[in-house]
């Protein structure tokens, strides 16, 4: 399927591009720190409109722009009761973020265990043309050293050609990028899905129904994703792309290479958020900077602004980047899940920068969400997912590193909390599945066959 | 009903639902430490002898059970600081969830994992085709599998109770109680296929556990009374 393999590789580029550098300019903690910090706010002063500055005050002096004088002085009383809050909210955004990665899991286990296609050997991605199906052990790991490399090194370029673009302004090509991606993922990669199951279950469609569910998956998908739509359709579809890219990467990577893959993405999303000149990092700076949503699409967040009263557009897009810039403005509050930036930072704060006053007006309404990226969703189901497809231990190796993921989750959004800059959401998470799938798999099963076996409890 | 109990009481507070997933991941940690010690002697032991074998079968489960009371207690002294961290954060003073609440969540943590890891495997082969017992073993595997999880269940989570409530109270004795009881429940799966000998211990204990534990959480028979008798 060559034509395939160069759609996916079209097709993962922008993802990987896309995730690679979200991953730096959504350092999960700012949204949420700025979700946290506006509810605070709010809650001290349900009737402050300058909310949404003081929020943003002491967080980002550079970026504070209407409200920012006035607010610094009153951030500081309130920032008291703010981090009160932040612990009381903590649970609630962990919950927030725990459901979706849960649901994209699930899918991603579900479709590995019922359907065939998703683990048969049918090629490899071009981005990893070193094949594993060598005698003798050194020269695989070998081989999947240089797959890693290779990935790598082509998610390092693509976001470091994506931050360029966004520096020097050429939005339209970013745009016309990411619909382009989406569109491909949308309906190309869910017809084979679509296929595949209805094989797998021996159902008969006819091509006009076909064509019929998978042009209206497709059309209201991009309009939810890019333009506006309902919160949860959009989580949904989010949910929904991501789990699909995992099964991509789950079918298309050769074994040794996809652990060593996802050991090395959370190695280079630790960097490229936290050194000063990852691209991830200066993304979200720019971003910043200029007082700018970041891309859409990209992103995952918990909540949304209802800013349906008001007059501006952006405020009321939603996933769009213009949310997700103003929630990268308002500040390194925001930090997102950094693996991928996407998440549209608090919506809440994008209206802030430019309306205060009546965006607050709406602000009382929305919550403050998290926002993570998109490719951490994808690489936390690739993890799940290839340890349901390949571990003989089966379903104990899957729940070992669900759980682990979750606690790493959990860890991550706690040190944002502690922290209040964007943190990578890869690098616990995966260190934690990975420690679990490969003891589980190697120690605990053993342990638990030979219990089993004798019908022993522990 | 372990899943009936997460949904009705845990699913509904965020807070909870962290606890539970710690629970659950302090549980695995257990066993995972608890295996590799297991994996360590069977590799450093010869494979053919049969008694040895189970010998250090036994002794895998006997330490797996320590093991896992001693991270019962490790997850103890951290929900602690956790609820210190949490009254200092909040408005008035008090945290939004008791130690009691949390020996609860903790302790349903700690048995649904252990329950998952028992059964999941056995309900996965269940779905396929085969025949029960068909080697001379017993026919109930699965019915007894399934009983012997449940008990395992409820009674890690009546430990939870007992166990932080003797942490609370510097009671030494609860604490003892706890894992001798453990102790008592895991040997008596050694009698298994011999069920008489593992299921009917386990559920006296388990009845005198939840009896424990309900006292201990401030119930008494009056209590009990009224709520059978008048839903208000």
């Amino acid at each position: 399927m060559i034509t395939f393999m160069n759609n996916s590789d079209s097709e993962e580029e922008p993802c990987n591009e896309r995730t690679s550098l979200m991953s730096a300019e959504s350092p999960p903690v700012p949204s949420y720190q700025d979700g946290l910090q506006a509810s605070e706010a709010g809650e001290a002063q349900a009737h402050r409109k300058r909310r949404a500055g003081s929020n943003r005050g002491p967080n980002n002096i550079t970026g504070g722009e209407t409200s920012g004088s006035g607010v610094p002085v009153r951030e500081r009383a309130l920032e008291n009761e703010e981090e009160e809050l932040t612990l009381k909210y903590g649970a609630k955004h962990v919950i927030m973020l725990f459901v979706p990665v849960t649901l994209c899991m699930i899918v991603v286990v579900a479709t590995i265990k019922s359907v065939r296609f998703y683990t048969e050997k049918n090629g490899q991605l071009i981005y990893t043309p070193f094949s594993e199906d060598t005698p003798s052990v050194g020269q695989r790991l070998l081989n999947s050293v240089l797959n890693t490399i290779i990935m790598i090194s082509v998610i390092i370029v693509m976001t470091v050609f994506l931050v360029l673009l966004y520096k020097y302004r050429c939005y339209k090509f970013i745009h016309g990028w990411l619909i382009l991606s989406s569109l491909m993922l949308l309906f190309l990669f869910t017809y084979i899905y679509l296929g595949e199951v209805l094989k797998t279950y021996n159902v008969a469609m006819d091509y006009p129904t076909l064509f019929i569910v998978i042009w209206n998956f497709g059309a209201v998908g991009m309009i939810c994703i890019h333009w506006k739509g309902p919160l949860q359709l959009q989580q949904a579809y989010l949910i929904m792309i991501s789990a699909l890219m995992a099964l991509v990467f789950i079918k298309y990577l050769p074994e040794w290479s996809a652990w060593v893959i996802l050991g090395a993405i959370s190695i280079y999303d630790l960097m490229a958020v936290l050194c000063p000149k990852g691209p991830l990092r200066m993304l979200v700076e720019t971003a910043q900077e200029r007082n700018e949503p970041i891309f859409p699409a990209l992103i995952y967040s918990s909540a949304m602004m209802w800013t349906v009263g008001m007059a501006k557009p952006d405020t009321a897009a939603r996933g769009t980047s213009q949310q997700t810039w103003d929630a990268a403005e308002d500040g390194r509050e925001h930090l997102r899940s950094p693996s991928h930036a996407e998440s549209q930072m608090s919506e809440t704060r994008s209206p802030v920068p430019t309306r205060p006053v009546t965006a607050l007006e709406e602000l009382e309404e929305e919550e403050r969400g998290v926002k993570l990226g998109l490719g951490d969703f994808i690489f936390y189901s690739v993890l799940v997912g290839k340890a349901a497809a390949t571990a003989s231990g089966d379903w104990n190796t899957t729940l070992a590193c669900f759980v682990a993921i979750l606690i790493g989750l959990c860890l991550t959004l706690l040190l944002l909390a502690v922290f209040k800059k964007a943190l990578p959401a890869l690098p616990i998470s995966i260190t934690f599945g990975l420690i679990f799938y490969f003891s589980t798999d190697n120690l605990v099963r053993p342990f638990m066959d030979t219990l089993a076996s004798h019908q022993l409890y522990i | 009903p372990a899943f009936g109990l997460f949904l009705f009481t845990i699913a509904r507070d965020p807070l909870r639902i962290i606890i539970l997933i710690a629970g659950a991941f302090f549980w695995l940690v257990s066993l995972l430490l608890s295996s590799l010690i297991w994996f360590i002697a069977v590799k450093a032991s010869d494979p053919q002898d049969e008694r040895l074998q189970k010998g250090l079968l036994i002794f895998g489960v006997m330490f797996s059970v320590l093991l896992q009371e001693a991270f019962r207690f490790l997850y103890y002294k951290l929900l602690r600081k956790a609820i210190e961290g949490l009254v200092a954060l909040s408005e008035d003073g008090c945290s939004p969830i008791s130690i009691q609440q949390m020996a609860y969540v903790a302790g349903l943590g700690f048995g649904l994992m252990s329950g998952a890891f028992s059964m999941i495997n056995l309900l996965a082969d269940a779905l396929g085709p085969g025949t029960v017992g068909i080697h001379g073993d017993s026919q109930l595997y699965f019915l007894t599998s399934a009983f012997m999880t449940m008990v395992l269940i409820f009674l890690h989570t009546f430990w939870g109770i007992l166990f932080f409530h003797g942490c609370e109270h510097r009671r030494w004795w609860e604490i003892a109680a706890v894992v001798i009881m453990h102790l008592t429940v895991s040997g008596s799966s050694f009698c298994n296929p011999l069920y008489v000998g593992s299921l009917v211990p386990s559920y006296l204990l388990m009845a005198a556990s939840a009896t424990w534990a309900y006292l201990l959480s401030g119930g008494s028979a009056q209590n009990l009374q009224r709520f059978l008798l008048c839903k208000c």
